[in-house]
């Protein structure tokens, strides 16, 4: 799918008036939400330019990044090494984890590759998944926050 | 032309390589470890990522990490400076696998110039002079006096694997040959879990003058004249001249030829410095080569009038030699100013430098990652900055370094610059009469 199709989807949900759109085609997977509908639930408002969640990899499916506040005693998982940062296993597989989630110390997060090797990164701490601060197949350097964890 | 090089280095090294590719338009990458978060190379560079916590073992010398970033950023070429991976055969060929230009000589070049013994057979061939000395490791005690009296007492017994001073003695006789030979042995196989001993001559009075050299992908060589690094502390120098006060005109040639010579025997690509010694008779021997750009080579740069780091990204894009001698119009020398206390047997002085004002004018050079406020990290060398300054004559550049000296202020630490103050009126030092003993026999005044 090129950037002209995913223009033409935008288009699609603008002019129904439609809150999500959600195209599977085989692999490949695209989801577009508008800006609002995360707070008016099934309810679409005309806006001039809704948010756009494509991915680069086919299979990755999207997330709306939540803009809620973020208060609190929150743990920051950090990338212990620089690679690229995987949310799932491999191509078709499900990601780790995801915002709401519930996570123990131990469990596999994500993966960082570098140099063909493929590294599980494991939580520090047992809680809930709040924030995933990078995207999938995005570079990361040492130290890089990955995610924001509300521990138990 | 490369389009980005990724610099493997930190400190001043990597500012000065980012400085000379700002000048050539080339993109510069800074890889740093998060003690260096604030340091100047990362400031400059146009991108930047950090690689790992502090200690080198897993940030500058992890090669995959680096290899990571120069893939990340799609850098066409690594200079990886001096020490961490510069002479490290294996980060070079990890390098020539993927594609990226490692700005320096082949692996090949690092690996024959790497090992002592292989080293010294290949200037044999080459017919530059090494010091007399045993072929292979002395493993027969009757072998090895009668190897001694060939190549005439005094005569010094070294550990093979060895460095820093270690598994070292001189023998001035033959009556005292073997027991030295035992005791270096055991402190070798200790130290570095290798007893093997090579015999070499002791040179008297020796003198350590080493060349500038550079070879391009053409089979041509130059070399820049030498620099004389007789002014050592436990084999860390401390101060460096060019031209050398010992060398005349006739000596300087003979030194060129014989390093333009070792860079020919393999082909040599990129600079390095042919290292030798030289004793009172004025005859020269091979001691080792570099196969990096060195600590030292601004003094070379300010007198011969050209950029080094320069000419190592030029001859790494195939560019090709212009001349092959050049010699000095100039004199210069460089103090290298370490975080260390000189009157506290030169430990170590980390911290914050509350005040920083360098020093300026005329014919006056600092080379230095340092600034107001910058905190030196306790994990690297202690290093802090280069002052180099240049004039027409010896004497006129010793009383500008003495000058540049008492102007610069480094503020919330302990540093050399009292020392090398000292140095600059000392009596030898000025008249050029000084050898790699010079220190040994320096006393350091008190405090003021």
């Amino acid at each position: 799918m090129d950037i002209a199709q995913i223009k033409k989807l935008i288009q699609l949900l603008n002019d129904n008036n439609l809150g999500e759109l959600k195209i599977q085609e085989g692999d490949f997977k695209i989801s577009i939400r508008h800006r609002d509908f995360a707070k008016t639930s099934g309810v679409a408002s005309v806006v001039s330019a809704p948010a756009i969640a494509a991915t680069s990899t086919p299979t990755a499916s999207t997330e709306t990044k939540k803009e809620e506040a973020v208060s609190g005693n929150f743990s920051t998982i950090k990338a212990p090494m620089i690679g690229t940062f995987y949310r799932s296993a491999g191509e078709g597989k499900e990601a780790f984890v995801k915002v709401g989630d519930k996570v123990k110390k131990g469990d596999v997060l994500c993966i960082i590759e570098a140099m063909k090797l493929f590294n599980e990164i494991q939580s520090e701490v047992s809680g809930k998944i709040v924030k995933v601060m990078v995207d999938n197949a995005q570079a990361v350097e040492y130290d890089q926050p990955l995610f924001l964890i509300e521990p138990n | 032309m490369f389009k980005k090089i990724l610099i493997a280095n930190r400190g001043e090294i990597a500012l000065r390589i980012i400085r000379t590719c700002k000048e050539m338009n080339i993109k510069t990458v800074a890889v740093f470890s998060t003690a260096d978060k604030t340091s100047m190379h990362v400031q400059q560079a146009d991108e930047s990522f950090c690689i790992g916590p502090p200690s080198s073992k897993d940030s500058y010398l992890k090669m995959d990490s680096i290899l990571m970033a120069a893939e990340i950023t799609k850098a066409d070429a690594i200079h990886p400076g001096y020490g961490f991976l510069a002479e490290n055969e294996i980060f070079a060929r990890k390098c020539a696998e993927k594609n990226i230009k490692f700005i320096g000589p082949t692996p090949e070049q690092i690996h024959s110039m790497g090992d002592k013994i292989t080293a010294k057979a290949t200037m044999i061939k080459a017919k530059v002079p090494v010091i007399p000395g045993s072929e292979d490791l002395i493993t027969d005690i009757v072998f090895g006096k009668k190897l001694a009296k060939e190549i005439g007492y005094p005569v010094i017994l070294k550990a093979t694997a060895g460095g820093g001073g270690k598994g070292m003695r001189i023998v001035w006789n033959e009556e005292e040959f073997q027991s030295n030979l035992e005791n270096a042995q055991a402190e070798a196989g200790a130290a570095f879990g290798n007893a093997g001993m090579y015999l070499e001559k002791y040179i008297e009075e020796p003198r350590h003058i080493e060349v500038q050299v550079a070879g391009d992908q053409h089979g041509n060589a130059a070399h820049f004249s030498e620099r004389d690094c007789s002014i050592q502390r436990r084999h860390q120098k401390l101060v460096e001249e060019s031209p050398s006060p010992f060398v005349d005109d006739k000596l300087r040639k003979k030194l060129g030829e014989a390093a333009t010579n070792a860079v020919k025997a393999i082909n040599y690509e990129g600079v390095g410095t042919v290292e030798f010694l030289v004793d009172k008779h004025k005859n020269f021997y091979f001691m080792e080569m570099n196969t990096r750009i060195q600590v030292e080579h601004p003094v070379t740069e300010e007198v011969v009038g050209l950029d080094l780091i320069r000419l190592q990204i030029e001859l790494a894009a195939g560019k090709k030699l212009e001349k092959s001698e050049y010699f000095p119009q100039a004199c210069a020398i460089e103090c290298r100013i370490n975080a260390e206390n000189p009157f506290d047997n030169f430990k170590p002085s980390p911290g914050k430098i509350t005040n920083y004002q360098p020093s300026g004018g005329y014919g006056v050079r600092i080379d230095s990652h340092v600034y107001n406020g910058y905190i030196i990290p306790p994990f690297y060398d202690s290093m802090i900055a280069k002052l180099i300054v240049k004039a027409s004559t010896r004497i006129e550049a010793i009383d500008r370094m003495k000058r540049a000296l008492k102007e610069i202020k480094i503020d919330g630490i302990k540093t050399t610059i009292p020392f090398h103050l000292q140095l600059m009126d000392n009596k030898n030092f000025r008249d050029g009469n000084f050898t790699t003993k010079f220190l040994e026999d320096f006393e350091l005044s008190e405090e003021e």
